[in-house]
């Protein structure tokens, strides 16, 4: 009754391929956006934005940067982690070199030299398919880990080998360091999450998307058509490994606060694989969802005892929390192999013609 | 349709939860004193000897005295896996609801946390880990990490090597092999190794344990095997530790010139390799066994009332003792910390001041029940968060830890320069880094 | 020209002045190669029949040793508590079977593969559960597995072997002619082989399919139960040897990982590459390159060959 788009009339082609063509939608979006910028930064508790909503939105990104590769282009990676550290080891150098520069520029910029790591790693990706694809990139993946430990001049040579975020600041206001209130990082990753996630909405949706999709259906039938493989899938490589880079560039600078060859090691690579696949392969807003399911179930379950009044010991939490994680990954693929987003647009279906279903 | 109430629930239940937690530390005349422990993961065989040591001693004292100075302690365990992104999480977690003191225990965690906690005004105790830079009290003044840095540590293993080659300048031509953990915890002594190396001659080789290969240590042993140092050294931390024994007893490495950092000597570091280990030292700055009035009440009021996970014939094992030890500095930061203040119910920013004029002498050590398993706490003050206190060498006999040496006192003139520098090091890749405003109580 | 040297010359001087500690390294990367290759054998078994890529092999060798170790802790004989691991582990296949693959059926490779994931989760928190975190000592002696080493007099020096390390390749080759056969030879095998070849043409010849997935899980159960005991007795048991088993990822890339000799192959040219590599030129690169060797010489390996050593050859038609 309420999301329908009869009577919405695209009178220009640049209405029918707005992002957001459905009224409703763009009223949503609004909305969320709203919130996000202007309720949450006014009520939400520290808590709440260092451990659930920074979190969230980092994961997010690495989601998204993965999701462009496996779920958009088919080749499957495991190296996304130290895709990460690539960005964050660069952006620590960035700020030394230059520490008066705008830090949120210097992210931004971070994700280059992670995409520059990331296309190497690539070259593999014309040869070989499928799992051994994916076995290939944990070589990049251990081999970076590797390497975070043993280049110090990547952490400035630093006794204990990690880098420590120093105060920095964009337009006068100190947005990393233990001087940034938890508002002022919260609202800077959101404002490059949305900022990349509309240029990600529109990459997968323009030409290269499409080519990614080409040789994600089937390779040897797009290179048929005239796509150039190598260049298709070097390019999802650059492109993926920049979202991971700045994602772990803001890991570091905007939700840890320090980090360490340890915090891009093959579980990070795993934890957001979990939640492309969970949120939906090939979906961005998918993405959005698998980082918040897979980061805040736990939370969720750590607060539930104390929620219902019940004592458990904190280990024990942490053991169940393995199970019911592992259990609802499961349950949720039985349910839905499409993952989250797909449960989103079946909803939307559903909406659509309610409440007079045919 | 399912979905979005799954969102919504989980942002709802998450805010509630939250301020649940918010609300309830309050309630009730209390200090709060949250443990960040592991008993999961690849490093939780280290993890749960010590958080049952650091929950059970806090807890005894909650059943015996009725907590400290009259106020119970409300002892909450988050758990961390050795985690950083999830030890930040508990960090933010515990953070509202007061805590006196935080116990990261992990380096990656404590490293993440450091610059938090002078905003927060939380103290943070790294008992003998973490950043030793944070030994120098002008620079951290919230950073507490008695009773030796791993600097210290070092110093005197190297005392004792000297003590068995009969003078350290005996060490001229001589190779000594160095085993750690490829992260940041291994590679903090390199520099003074290196200083060492420099000042009496000898040639070190460093063979890197990557955190995925703990348990596959075979070529790097072998590496140890040509090399033949003729003292191994190691700094390891979990499963890396026993790996590391059972090899160095396959290449018949001679056990009693194997020395391991107090965290390689948990009883289950050695006892997989059993009989075969017998001779590896390691240092230790607590006592060992249960011979002591303290762990006795501990077993009487604790665990035989089921209050506590420890399984009693782990209680009395290293690392149990080493959790122990840590809650006597909580302890007596937090007895300390009201004695200067007068106030029954501490804050963070007294516990700090508690800790920083924290004394534990021989007689105080006695008082508490533990005759001699510690050093004596004497010099930690405003400038120095540290003390660099004795630590002893203990060595396997094949089915327990013996002491082997009287205490051994670090070389601190050779440590202490070395902080200097490294927390002005710190500072300065770490500028605008805040000054110190707290003042400095006189120690009593 | 010095680097020159002591890449190319120096590590070759090194094996021929000290033969002894050249065949000690190849006896140690003969024995960690066979006991990567144990892990890989349980991955290719599964995906052999299944086409389901088994990311929690690792996390049932732990689950099987610690069932093992725990049972005897719990007064359990050792040679009873072995059997009822080997039940344990029927149990767990046929669970897996029902609960995780039957409602899977036919999904793309990537859900099945993130479904072990999922599992691996669920077992690590199981496990913890029952049997608590700490690491346990593997029962060697109860088990009689024999304790202590040969060594052999020669080349100057001596060459020791660990006589655990012996038990393991034996068994583990023992494991492999035992599993030959029985892919060979047996009915269940035969049907097992006309699975991995065809699901369909399996089904439509009257082959059931969940009776075989039951069957290759438990199998992978028993390579994993054997595989823990060995990796226990080496080190200890706990939740830390899963990391381990992300080693048999390269192996099965090297070897394929649809083949059996694949894996036994890959496992060994691993195992070796890995150890004289970290022995020889490790040193140059500052040690501990192991964690990365293996996925680097495998990457080699594949550039050449795409579908692995003994791999099926890839035949793509539009």
């Amino acid at each position: 009754m309420f999301y329908r788009e009869a009577g919405q009339y695209k009178t220009s082609y640049a209405a029918d391929q707005a992002l957001f063509p459905i009224l409703q939608d763009r009223i949503g979006i609004a909305a969320i956006l709203l919130i996000a910028f202007v309720v949450v930064p006014l009520f939400a508790s520290d808590f709440l934005l260092n451990s659930f909503l920074i979190p969230i939105l980092v994961l997010s990104l690495a989601a998204i940067g993965l999701n462009l590769l496996t779920g958009y282009t088919g080749l499957l990676s495991l190296g996304t982690g130290g895709f990460m550290g690539v960005g964050a080891f660069a952006c620590y150098k960035l700020t030394s070199i230059f520490p008066d520069a705008n830090i949120v520029l210097l992210i931004v910029v971070s994700g280059v030299a992670s995409a520059a790591v990331g296309s190497v790693f690539g070259l593999p990706s014309l040869r070989i398919k499928g799992f051994y694809l994916a076995v290939a990139t944990l070589a990049a993946q251990f081999f970076l880990s590797w390497c975070f430990i043993r280049i110090p001049w990547l952490y400035n040579y630093n006794v204990s080998a990690a880098i420590e975020v120093p105060t920095r600041t964009a337009f006068g206001i100190p947005v990393t360091g233990p001087n940034a209130t938890s508002v002022t990082r919260y609202l800077v990753a959101l404002s490059i999450v949305v900022a990349m996630t509309w240029v990600a909405s529109n990459i997968v949706r323009g030409r290269i998307g499409r080519t990614w999709m080409a040789v994600r259906d089937m390779d040897i039938a797009a290179e048929l058509i005239g796509i150039r493989l190598y260049r298709t899938k070097l390019l999802a490589f650059a492109i993926s490994s920049f979202y991971c880079g700045v994602a772990g560039a803001m890991l570091a600078f905007l939700w840890l606060g320090a980090a360490e060859s340890e915090s891009f090691n093959i579980n990070q690579s795993f934890l957001i694989l979990f939640m492309v696949i969970i949120g939906g392969l090939g979906s961005i807003m998918g993405s959005f969802f698998g980082a918040m399911l897979i980061w805040g179930l736990p939370i969720v379950l750590r607060a539930a005892p104390e929620f219902f009044g019940v004592t458990v010991r904190a280990a024990t939490v942490e053991h169940l929390q393995f199970m019911v994680v592992g259990a609802l990954i499961i349950f949720f693929l039985i349910v839905e192999p499409h993952g989250l987003a797909r449960l989103w647009q079946i909803a939307k279906q559903k909406l659509r013609v309610w409440p007079f279903p045919y | 349709m399912r979905l979005k109430y799954l969102v919504l629930g989980a942002a709802v239940g998450s805010l509630v939860g939250a301020s649940v937690l918010a609300s309830r530390a309050e309630a009730q005349e209390s200090i709060f004193v949250p443990l960040l422990t592991y008993r999961t993961g690849p490093f939780a065989g280290s993890g749960i000897p010590i958080a049952n040591g650091m929950h059970d001693y806090l807890a005894m004292l909650n059943e015996r005295d009725g907590g400290i100075g009259g106020v119970k302690l409300v002892i909450e365990e988050c758990e961390t896996g050795y985690n950083n992104a999830k030890g930040v999480e508990c960090y933010e977690a515990v953070k509202s609801k007061k805590p006196v003191v935080v116990n990261p225990y992990s380096t990656g965690i404590t490293l993440a946390i450091i610059p938090k906690a002078a905003v927060d005004k939380i103290p943070i105790l790294s008992m003998a880990y973490g950043l030793s830079a944070s030994a120098v009290g002008n620079e951290f003044p919230w950073i507490f990490n008695p009773p030796a840095t791993y600097w210290d540590g070092l110093s005197m293993m190297f005392r004792y090597i000297g003590g068995k080659e009969g003078g350290l300048d005996k060490l001229k031509g001589k190779t000594i092999g160095y085993i750690y953990f490829d992260g940041g915890y291994g590679l903090e002594p390199i520099p003074l190794l290196e200083q060492f190396a420099k000042d009496y001659g000898f040639t070190v080789k460093k063979y890197p344990v990557p955190p995925a290969e703990m348990q596959n240590q075979s070529g790097l042993w072998l590496n140890v095997r040509r090399d033949r140092p003729d003292w191994m050294i190691m700094w390891g931390w979990g499963a890396m530790n026993p790996t590391a024994v059972k090899e160095a007893a396959k290449i018949n490495y001679p056990m009693d010139k194997f020395i391991g950092i107090w965290w390689s000597g948990g009883d289950d570091d050695a006892r997989p390799a059993g009989a075969d280990a017998k001779g590896y030292l390691t240092l230790n700055f607590n006592g060992v066994g249960t011979n002591y009035p303290a762990i006795q009440d501990i077993v009487k009021t604790v665990v035989d009332k089921g209050k506590s996970q420890t399984p009693k014939d782990k209680i009395g094992e290293n690392l149990y003792n080493r959790g122990v030890y840590n809650s006597v500095l909580i302890a007596e930061a937090i007895r300390n910390a009201q004695k200067i203040t007068g106030k029954k119910v501490v804050t963070g920013e007294d516990v700090r001041r508690g800790f920083e004029s924290l004394k534990i002498s021989a007689a105080r050590w006695k008082e508490l029940g533990l005759p001699e398993f510690g050093a004596p706490i004497e010099a930690v003050s405003c400038t120095d968060h540290n003390g660099h206190h004795a630590a002893y060498m203990q060595q396997w006999d094949g089915t327990k830890w013996v002491k082997v040496s009287d205490w051994i006192v670090p070389m601190k003139e050779k440590v202490r320069p070395l902080l200097e520098a490294a927390a002005k090091d710190y500072v300065t890749k770490n500028q605008p880094w805040p000054k110190r405003t707290e003042p400095c109580d006189k120690s009593t | 020209m010095d680097i020159l040297y002591k890449i190319l010359i120096d590590p070759f001087l090194q094996m021929g002045q000290a033969p002894d500690l050249f065949v000690q390294t190849l006896w140690e990367g003969l024995v960690a190669g066979v006991l990567y290759s144990l892990i890989a054998l349980g991955f290719v078994l599964i995906f052999k029949a299944s086409g389901v890529f088994n990311f929690a092999q690792g996390i049932m060798m732990v689950f099987a040793a610690l069932t093992l170790v725990g049972l005897h802790a719990k007064g359990v004989p050792a040679f009873l508590a072995l059997a009822l691991t080997v039940v344990v582990m029927l149990v767990l296949a046929i669970g897996i079977e029902r609960l995780v693959l039957r409602p899977l059926v036919n999904q793309p490779d990537i859900i099945l593969f993130m479904a072990t994931f999922g599992l691996t989760y669920f077992l690590i928190g199981l496990g913890e559960v029952i049997f608590g975190g700490e690491p346990k000592t593997m029962i060697t002696d109860a088990l009689y597995l024999p304790r202590g080493s040969y060594e052999w007099k020669a080349f100057g020096g001596f060459v020791a072997f660990q006589k655990i390390d012996i038990a393991a390749v034996i068994i583990a080759s023992v494991m492999v002619a035992g599993l030959a056969v029985f892919f060979q030879k047996t009915r269940i095998g035969r049907a097992l082989r006309a699975v991995a070849d065809s699901h369909k043409a399996a089904l439509s010849v009257g082959i059931s399919l969940e009776q075989i997935w039951v069957i290759v899980w438990f199998t992978a159960g028993i390579v994993a139960l054997a595989t823990g005991i060995m990796w226990g007795a080496r080190s200890d048991v706990s939740f830390a040897l899963q990391i381990l088993a992300l080693k048999a990822l390269p192996v099965l890339i090297l070897g394929g990982f649809t083949s059996i000799p694949g894996a036994i192959v890959g496992g060994v040219i691993i195992g070796v590459g890995e150890k004289v590599g970290e022995f020889y030129w490790g040193p140059l690169l500052g040690s501990g390159i192991e964690s990365w060797l293996a996925y680097v010489i495998a990457l080699v390996f594949l550039l050449f060959r795409p579908q692995g050593l003994f791999g099926e050859r890839i035949i793509e038609r539009i």
